[in-house]
């Protein structure tokens, strides 16, 4: 009984990790994703702003969900990265050139398009290779007991193409309704200009994703449509949300399109989650499978249970301080 | 030609924790200057403190980031290559690692923006603690490291349940038999290393007649740390060894180069030890004087390699001369100290420019010791990954392919060049900029978290003013 608490109350815990990341790293991949068609330089110095003073802040919870798979959901650190193997690495590559471009863009001065292509290749590698991880978590695991035996490159097919795809879309849209709030004049309008055909790329995407899963998987079939009526919800909320930032963009709203895009990610993710619940290595194992001893999960959840308030509040506080508009010749640096 | 993974796991684990450590024993050491330089600075307020203090803190910055992008890919290493490994050991490592990752976030989000960027925006004392917190913080978080490595050297409070490794006794786990040694070995490495650096640079400063006053200072305190740390790192190196010659006896004769188990060994100076014939070439060696370190008798007996069958045998030429670059750059460290303090004594040390000369080289000499002090540790566990139960090939993930380990190996090699050489050549011009260069436009409102933006100094010229 205590071992289930334990792993629920962990299983909630990474599933919170991961949404605050995509959400908060997402859109500033997405700024990354965008670097390259931005208007001009000067656009770019604004662009790069409006993330520089919280961008790092966001990967540390990448960091922290890595760590914590490997204390609580062991099976899932040790199956996902060896089957994800060359993913893996093309997204810390990406995430390595970019954090570096962050902090060398700045200082540079005859080097700084060098820096720019740092910048937008190594966002847009991190944020396909995300992507293609979810299509894998879909597809599922080829694994014997307990260890991945599948290929080098079974994670890249054509739905992991797609999902990547997708994810590239979907960052990008929260990067431009990003910059629709934090921005004004031509790159704002440039901003909302993209919105729309990000939105529709994103949706089509979703409608695919959709369409194939249930198709090939009786499982995700079954929990769709199978008794579960109240599941619809979450497509519904989805979808209203992409109208929200549909609205939003046609009325010049500034605000309402990026909060709905995060809405259209937490319903999209909480439906991904409820199709596959409770496997978390599928199409084998289940969370229950996947947990570490115990004491071990207990003795992690002290801590992590002590840390995540305070990093709350702390990242709070930071949003609040930086609010506003950020204007060209304005910066952290 | 077959690609051994298993190899190429071992030279890629190597190479990125290699590259990552450089950078936290460099900050771990500097983060404890930093908060003596500001303690200084509040309770005298004299300015040169503070000044001293403002330029270390735009090196630490980098040299942080540096740490911190580097050791995310460590958080992945275990996964990708070690997946038996992550999965049998997960129990405990997994908290432990976990527990790293929170104490840096938790430091990370509390008080390095502060120290970073806060200096005109909070009170001085709030400044203070802030610069205690991080160096207490980079101390927790090796604390951490250290435990799970020290485990995996001398594994103790778990038992081995359908190959997974459960926790019996978390105490005993974290402080297991090796544990408090190496804390204290590795403590001291860094405050050598921060030492060291701080030396150098003052010294090429004083050289170049730059900031004088200042300089001195941090040259005549850092070389009175050293003189009491680096004898220390000799007296505390010798404890660990001991402790090692009674966990992992093996690991102490690759160090010696000894290959039978006899008495009165002799302490070898030079020497080709040869793993196919079990035997050395060319020994020099002054006699009895291993016996006598290792159990403080003349004629005590020293294990030998050959004793363990030979696939139990880690590779002796690599641990042997690993031991012998430390132990030669520690002796070293002490000369330095002493021969700075009778120049100290004879009114000499700020124009003895042989000396000056020799610290400016000695910067690199830290790392090169941690690095070899690291090389004996984990070659001189080969081949076992938990010393005594799971072997590296065990270990390994089954799915890996050499091709594929290649492939990664060549593109971290890749990666980290590219950002070595670009955090290098900054450093470098943050160094060349000097002291006196005025702190340029503080941030706007707020503050922002970003590490290296606490440094000012720009990458590379403007294009008007390469012209
Ligand atoms: C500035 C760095 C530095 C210096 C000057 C020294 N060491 Fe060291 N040594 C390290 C930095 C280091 C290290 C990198 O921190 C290691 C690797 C793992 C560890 O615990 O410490 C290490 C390991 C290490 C080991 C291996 C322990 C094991 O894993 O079984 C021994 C026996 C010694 N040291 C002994 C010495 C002696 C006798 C020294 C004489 C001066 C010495 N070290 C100087
Ligand atoms: C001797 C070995 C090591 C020491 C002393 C050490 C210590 C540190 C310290 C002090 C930091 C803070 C950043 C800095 O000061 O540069 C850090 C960062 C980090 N280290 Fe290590 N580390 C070691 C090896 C490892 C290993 C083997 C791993 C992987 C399992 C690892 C994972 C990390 C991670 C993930 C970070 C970044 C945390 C963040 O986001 O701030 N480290 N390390
Ligand atoms: C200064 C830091 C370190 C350096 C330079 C270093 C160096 C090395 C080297 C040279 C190897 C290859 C050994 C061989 O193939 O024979 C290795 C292996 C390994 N090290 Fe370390 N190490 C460091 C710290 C750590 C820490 C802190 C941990 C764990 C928390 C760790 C865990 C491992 C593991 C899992 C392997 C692979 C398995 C093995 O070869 O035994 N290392 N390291």
């Amino acid at each position: 009984m205590e071992q289930i608490d334990l792993t629920v109350i962990w299983a909630v815990i990474i599933a919170f990790g991961i949404v605050m990341y995509v959400l908060m790293d997402g859109f500033d991949l997405g700024v990354g994703i965008l670097f390259p068609f931005a208007p001009d330089e000067s656009s770019r110095d604004v662009m790069m702003n409006t993330v520089a003073p919280v961008w790092d802040g966001n990967e540390t919870w990448l960091v922290l969900g890595g760590a914590g798979l490997l204390g609580a959901f062991p099976l899932v650190y040790s199956v996902f990265l060896p089957a994800l193997y060359i993913g893996v690495f093309l997204l810390l590559a990406g995430l390595i050139f970019r954090g570096v471009a962050f902090e060398f863009r700045f200082k540079a001065n005859r080097s700084r398009y060098l820096w720019n292509w740092a910048f937008a290749g190594g966002s847009t590698i991190a944020a396909f290779a995300q992507g293609a991880v979810v299509g894998a978590y879909i597809e599922g695991f080829e694994t014997q007991g307990m260890v991945y035996v599948g290929g080098p490159l079974d994670w890249l097919t054509p739905f992991t193409v797609i999902t990547g795809l997708g994810l590239l879309a979907g960052y990008a849209l929260l990067g431009t309704t990003w910059l629709i709030m934090k921005t004004e004049g031509e790159l704002q309008a440039w901003a909302y200009r993209l919105t729309t055909p990000l939105l529709l790329a994103v949706l089509a995407v979703f409608a695919i994703i959709s369409i194939w899963t249930p198709l090939v998987d009786d499982y995700v079939r079954e929990r769709w449509f199978g008794n579960i009526r109240l599941l619809w919800v979450l497509p519904a909320m989805a979808l209203v949300c992409a109208w929200l930032i549909w609205q939003g963009v046609r009325r010049r709203q500034e605000g309402i399109p990026f909060v709905a895009t995060m809405g259209v990610f937490v319903f999209a993710y909480l439906g991904l989650l409820v199709s596959k619940w409770p496997y978390v290595v599928p199409p084998d194992h289940t969370i229950w499978d996947a947990a570490s001893a115990p004491g071990s999960q207990l003795f992690l959840l002290l801590g992590v249970l002590f840390v995540i308030p305070i990093v709350l509040a702390y990242t709070a506080w930071t949003y609040w301080v930086f609010r506003g508009k950020v204007r060209p010749g304005e910066g952290y640096h | 030609m077959e690609l051994d993974p298993l190899l190429l796991s071992r030279i890629q684990f190597a190479f990125v924790v290699s590259f990552h450590a450089i950078f936290p024993v460099f900050t771990i050491g500097l983060a404890s200057y930093i908060a003596v330089l500001e303690g200084l600075s509040l309770k005298t307020g004299d300015p040169v403190w503070e000044k001293l203090s403002r330029f270390w803190i735009s090196v630490f910055a980098v040299v942080f980031g540096m740490g911190v992008v580097s050791g995310i890919v460590m958080s992945f290493q275990f996964g990708t290559n070690w997946s038996n490994f992550a999965q049998a050991s997960a129990n405990f490592l997994g908290p432990v690692l976990s527990y790293e990752v929170v104490t840096a976030f938790f430091l990370e989000a509390a008080f390095l923006g502060v120290l970073l960027f806060g200096r005109d925006k909070v009170p001085r004392g709030v400044h203070f603690f802030a610069a205690v917190m991080v160096a207490v913080g980079t101390f927790i978080s090796s604390f951490w490291i250290l435990s799970a490595n020290s485990w995996m050297q001398t594994p103790a409070g778990v038992e081995l349940q359908n190959g997974m490794f459960r926790v019996t006794d978390w105490g005993e786990a974290i402080f297991n038999p090796s544990f408090i040694y190496r804390f204290l070995h590795m403590g001291l490495a860094s405050f050598l290393t921060g030492g060291f650096v701080v030396a150098g640079v003052s010294a090429y400063y004083l050289i170049r007649g730059r900031d004088v006053a200042a300089n001195r200072r941090a040259l005549s305190m850092t070389l009175w740390l050293l003189l009491f740390l680096s004898p220390a790192q000799l007296f505390i190196g010798d404890m660990h060894g001991l402790n090692t010659l009674e966990h992992q006896p093996t690991k102490v004769a690759a160090m010696e180069g000894n290959w039978e188990r006899a008495s009165g060994v002799p302490l070898l100076l030079f020497a080709w030890p040869d793993q196919d014939a079990q035997e050395n070439h060319w020994e020099v060696g002054v006699p009895k004087l291993a016996s006598f370190i290792l159990t403080h008798e003349w004629d005590g007996e020293v294990p030998g390699v050959a004793e363990v069958p030979r696939e139990e045998q880690p590779p002796v030429g690599i641990v042997f001369w690993s031991f012998r670059v430390m132990v030669g750059l520690g002796l070293l460290m002490i000369g330095f100290a002493f021969y700075g303090l009778w120049l100290r004594l004879r009114g000499r040390l700020y124009d003895a420019r042989g000396f000056l000369q020799g610290l400016r080289l000695m910067t690199i000499a830290p790392f090169v010791a941690v690095l070899a002090g690291w090389f004996v540790t984990e070659v001189g566990r080969a081949p076992w990954v938990v010393y005594g139960v799971m072997s590296q090939a065990e270990g390994l993930t089954p799915s890996l392919s050499g091709g594929m380990a290649l492939f990664t190996l060549i593109g971290y090699v890749l990666v980290y060049a590219v950002v070595f050489t670009a955090g290098m050549y900054y450093l470098t011009r943050i160094i060349q900029a000097g002291m006196s260069e005025e702190t340029a436009a503080e941030p706007s409102g707020g503050r922002p978290k970003r590490p290296f933006s606490a440094a000012h100094t720009p990458f590379d010229e403007t294009a008007e003013s390469a012209r």
